[in-house]
């Protein structure tokens, strides 16, 4: 949207939200129709394409074999990365929008990481010596709006049906064999609120985040909080805050029943 | 004759899906489906330039982005673009400005990216296949289309549209060409590996009649989305 639009549908989206409307009729804490695709990009160990409105993210995972931290020994590792190509968006080729991706990465990268969803000694194969490394690498195919909770679902599905690769004799990767499914042991997501005027919403678009003063990003798994990150200027109450965690929990099972069955009519 | 691994003919393309508009905040956009490849295109522009001091004052820049997915590829990539993928986007970049209308947008740039989301060979003209299309979905004025292909030998049979497989073997020549249509211009043409002349004049020209083919499936993709009453041979 050029920026001409973005001011003009910003006042829109601010006069709505007094009502407590929004431009596209949906309730303040209503996510958008929610579209995934699993598993559909062959070259990669595991894949997913979600699209959550008019927001889509590609993300594929691939396994490299490197040495484990020595604080982990026996401990493989996994990377987290959001690329904001100008694909995208008219704004990414012109600004530098690098720091974005690496802020919105890094939230969905904390939420699975410290949600235990993953044993990370199923990566090791040599303790102290070779462990795998996964790298989840996420593309914005159209970001708009909420690229850090379509990132973190888009993460989360492809690590539902990446498989680990098979190893040869010399413990190097046999290209496309398989050993196993990887196990997820959690289902954590992030929640995205942005605050416009006095209000909070769930799920923004692009505009909708144009228009917002700061928002609020929670990583939850059932009842535990797992990473939060405030971005932008602005400010929140406490009690802003501590609303935000009880929609965040009452809204888990609400987001985790619509990403599952989203996976199964793919 | 004989067969090759996917049983193709030695002339014949793989399976090419294309759609148009598949990424509605762009101007232009294009989804390409070639064999195992996937690519998807998208255009924005012509618009300002920045730093000014890029602007040509005559024409329109091109700033053509030619990258890989970390995934694409059997041993993960790095996202950082490597000199292949710099060499790629000039050529490609090069290509599309002898077909635009550049001189009609003086002091702007047009950005053109592409990602390779799969890859298995062939990947730079499945791009730009796909870019010109997307640059044909942004409206932007046009001499013709590009249609790309790759064509070459393997295993000494001369052949068009290389997998992988074919792109590994090891007597393997591979020629990229691409070509405006239907004036059947060539705007980029590059080669690896190691052939006769005669057998390389053989190679364009399968690869010419290869373009031919996937000329007649952008047309069809762009009737699809812009319809016209009529027959369009008329």
């Amino acid at each position: 949207m050029s920026e001409t639009l973005k001011i003009v549908n910003s006042e829109n989206v601010l006069s709505k939200i007094k009502e407590g409307k929004r431009l596209d009729n949906r309730d303040l804490l209503e996510y958008r129709n929610l579209e995934i695709k699993v598993g559909n990009i062959k070259s990669a160990d595991g894949s997913s394409w979600v699209k959550l409105g008019n927001t889509e993210v590609v993300c594929g995972i691939k396994f490299t074999i490197g040495a484990p931290y020595p604080d982990s020994p026996d401990q493989g590792s996994m990377s987290l990365n959001l690329e904001l190509t100008g694909i995208s968006s008219p704004d990414f080729n012109t600004g530098p929008p690098q720091l974005d991706a690496l802020e919105y990465g890094r939230v969905a990268d904390r939420a699975i990481r410290h949600s235990e969803a993953i044993d990370f000694k199923e990566l090791c194969i040599v303790p102290g010596e070779k462990v795998f490394t996964m790298f989840l690498d996420c593309y914005a195919i159209n970001a708009d709006g909420n690229l850090i909770d379509a990132t973190e679902i888009a993460a989360l599905v492809a690590l539902e049906n990446v498989k680990i690769p098979k190893l040869d004799e010399n413990n190097m990767i046999i290209p496309y064999e398989y050993e196993k499914n990887l196990k997820l042991n959690t289902f954590p997501l992030s929640f995205t609120f942005e605050k416009i005027g006095d209000k909070i919403v769930l799920d923004a678009t692009d505009v909708e985040e144009f228009s917002s003063s700061t928002r609020f990003s929670l990583g939850i798994y059932k009842n535990n909080i797992l990473s939060c990150h405030k971005s932008k200027g602005g400010v929140f109450t406490e009690d802003e805050i501590n609303k935000m965690i009880d929609i965040a929990k009452s809204k888990y099972n609400d987001l985790e029943k619509k990403i599952k069955s989203a996976i199964k009519e793919n | 004759m004989s067969e090759r691994i996917d049983g193709r003919k030695k002339d014949e393309l793989r399976p090419i899906k294309i759609k148009l508009g598949v990424v509605k905040s762009a101007d232009g956009s294009c989804y390409l489906e070639w064999g195992k490849n996937t690519v998807i295109a998208t255009v924005h522009g012509p618009r300002p330039i920045f730093p000014k001091h890029l602007a040509d004052s005559e024409k329109a820049v091109i700033d053509y982005k030619y990258r890989m997915a970390p995934f694409s590829v059997s041993d993960r990539k790095s996202p950082v673009p490597a000199k292949r993928d710099k060499e790629i986007s000039l050529v490609s970049g090069n290509a599309l400005e002898s077909v635009i209308l550049i001189e009609k947008f003086p002091n702007t740039v047009i950005d053109i990216d592409t990602l390779i989301l799969s890859a298995n060979a062939g990947t730079r003209v499945a791009a730009l296949t796909a870019a010109s299309l997307a640059c044909a979905d942004a409206g932007l004025p046009m001499r013709g289309l590009v249609s790309a292909v790759a064509a070459g030998r393997a295993n000494k049979d001369l052949i068009l549209d290389l997998t992988k497989e074919e792109e590994d073997a090891p007597d393997a020549v591979d020629t990229a060409i691409a070509v405006l249509m239907p004036q059947k211009e060539i705007v980029l043409l590059q080669m690896d590996g190691n052939v006769e002349t005669e057998d390389w004049k053989k190679i364009i020209k399968m690869g010419i009649s290869g373009a031919e083919k996937v000329y007649e499936l952008q047309k069809r993709a762009l009737l699809e989305k812009y319809p016209i009453d009529g027959d369009i041979n008329e």
